[in-house]
């Protein structure tokens, strides 16, 4: 039976929700873990909310349904909070992470009742410190990490640092800014 | 020595093909197939192949193309899924038909309407009488192990016939996943060099392809391919035999799970039956003797090996991926009733349709139908025997 950590992300086409996803199960895969990422796909256009999913075990995973009772919740973009049940199923036990600049006060009465842990990170800033542009993927991957104690942090950047240059083998310019993007992320999660 | 690896469905599948190293790929593209030519180009363009890739108009061309391939006697092979393999339609019978041991990596999807991107097994399940081996997989290491040994199955000279490896679309097709994947080299000389006994480009033995079929002749020709296609099931044992020598992995032409002594047995195709699994551990835990059997080979139907496994059965639950619209059975339901029929076997067996067009299937809707199964045991009433899972009525 799943004794899987269960992870839920909330994002908008286009934010790279479905790639933070993968890269989470990359990332705990290289750990040695049995890992499941993947997207629930709908009508798909840019900016549609969009959901995408991870399972993260130490045993293999035979399960193929979506998550219902998650024990993380990733938001992505803030303005899901008016129209998805964002905590619905989440585990008191777990936590969310929501990509906002605001105090967390402004963003409780969205997240209706959910007596867990309430994280923010202002992924926007730290995406635009680290790289000049905005992309929220990144921060918001480190920030589940650090919520999650998935994997310890140094392992995560140091796995992140071989799979960047891997994956931009051809401009490995922006390994150190995505590099930078993620430890900013770590510190800034509030 | 296997490679651990995390991929996707689809990129299991492409790299399967890339090991295998096929001559002729022709392909259009559609969901949630797309991405199995897309990678295996890549693999062209950087010359890890040496395959003619041949990006075609339509799926009936992508067919065509493949099909005149490997009549010239190259091993070909094309993706698709949905619509695509609806607009293959005349083309699948001409391929069986002409005995071309060509594959199609089918990622399997519902067909419109509504219009729909998602898993059902309706594009299968349409084209399961047109004399083509079909082979399902629960997750993305059958669908490679799948992938490896379908030529070994379809080039027999003892079936010669086209063979469809399925997978579910995007719920194994688009996730990532850990696989264990086998070396370059042991697939390639698993798989083998295609060594055609006829084929159009031998010069030395002139032969036509696709000719007409006149009443004295269609029939027997209609009858040897019958045979063929039985002779498939033996030589799926035998390939898979082979198989786990060099992968450690078994296969056969189901899996049964928990069968030893279960009362209740649920027949289900593809990525639900890990689902399912997981709903007997539980069941089992709370002593309800609940057993899972997992179609494999779906064409040809393996009914007597199947009956076989079910004699124990007190209730059976068979889960169709798609509607049939007979108002009787779904296509795998009609398939293991009549096995058992035949049989002389006459359990209690329900009939469910489920997850059409993407609906999730949970551990939790999957543990309803035991307990139907149990319920009507206790109570000897079957009720409605065709039943909607999950649907809102």
């Amino acid at each position: 039976m799943s004794k899987a950590v269960e992870i839920r992300w909330h994002g908008r086409g286009g934010q790279g929700a479905k790639t933070a996803a993968l890269l989470l199960a990359d990332v705990t895969f290289n750990t040695g873990k049995f890992v499941q990422g993947f997207p629930e796909y709908g009508p798909e256009r840019m900016g549609a909310p969009i959901t995408a999913y991870n399972r993260i075990s130490d045993t293999s995973i035979r399960v193929h349904s979506n998550i219902y009772e998650p024990d993380y919740v990733v938001v992505v973009d803030e303005t899901l909070l008016e129209s998805v049940d964002v905590t619905k199923g989440l585990k008191k036990e777990g936590a969310i992470v929501i990509n906002s600049a605001r105090p967390k006060e402004e963003l409780m009465p969205h997240l209706k009742g959910y007596e867990g842990r309430v994280y923010t990170i202002d992924a926007r800033k730290v995406s635009i410190e680290a790289l000049g542009k905005y992309f929220p993927n990144s921060p918001m991957l480190a920030a589940i990490v650090k919520v999650s104690g998935i994997m310890p942090e140094d392992k995560f950047l140091e796995e992140m640092q071989q799979s960047f240059q891997h994956k931009f083998a051809s401009k490995p310019e922006v390994v150190a800014g995505n590099m930078k993007a993620l430890t900013l992320a770590l510190e800034e999660v509030k | 020595m296997s490679i651990r690896e995390r991929l996707s469905g689809n990129e299991a599948v492409s790299i399967a093909i890339r090991q295998i190293n096929p001559d002729v790929f022709p392909a259009f593209p559609i969901t949630p197939s797309t991405e199995i030519p897309q990678y295996f180009s890549s693999y062209v363009a950087n010359g890890q192949v040496d395959t003619v890739f041949i990006p075609v108009e339509s799926e009936h061309s992508s067919m065509s193309a493949t099909i005149g391939a490997e009549a010239a006697g190259a091993r070909s092979l094309t993706a698709t899924s949905s619509c695509g393999l609806a607009y293959m339609w005349e083309e699948l019978y001409v391929a069986a038909s002409d005995r071309l041991p060509l594959a199609l990596a089918l990622v399997n999807r519902a067909l419109s309407g509504p219009i729909n991107i998602n898993c059902d097994h309706s594009d299968a399940m349409g084209a399961r009488d047109a004399g083509w081996i079909q082979i399902f997989a629960e997750n993305n290491q059958e669908a490679y192990d799948n992938f490896v040994q379908a030529y070994r199955i379809a080039e027999h000279k003892d079936v010669r016939l086209p063979i469809m490896v399925c997978q579910d679309g995007f719920i194994t097709s688009h996730a990532v996943e850990n696989i264990e994947l086998l070396e370059d080299e042991q697939v390639k000389a698993f798989v083998g060099e295609y060594e055609p006994e006829h084929y159009l480009l031998n010069s030395k033995e002139a032969m036509a392809v696709g000719p007409y079929g006149v009443p004295a002749y269609y029939m027997e020709a209609k009858r040897a391919q019958l045979e063929a296609l039985k002779n498939a099931k033996q030589v799926a044992l035998q390939v898979a035999a082979d198989f786990e020598k060099i992968s450690g992995r078994k296969y056969g032409l189901f899996e049964e799970y928990r069968m030893e002594d279960a009362d209740y047995v649920m027949v289900l195709i593809g990525s639900a039956a890990g689902t399912a699994k997981d709903a007997a551990d539980a069941l089992r835990e709370k002593g309800v003797k609940a057993g899972v059997l997992k179609i494999r080979l779906f064409r040809p139907f393996p009914a007597e090996e199947i009956a076989a496994a079910l004699k124990d059965a007190k209730v059976v639950a068979c889960m169709d991926r798609t509607e049939s619209y007979n108002g009787n059975c779904g296509p795998l339901g009609a398939e293991v009733k009549s096995a058992l029929f035949t049989a002389g076997q006459m359990p209690m067996v329900l009939n469910y349709v489920y997850g059409l067009g993407g609906r999730d299937v949970t551990v939790e809707s999957l543990t309803s139908v035991f307990e139907d199964m149990k319920k009507a045991d206790e109570t000897g009433e079957l009720g409605e025997t065709y039943r909607y899972l999950s649907v809102r009525e």
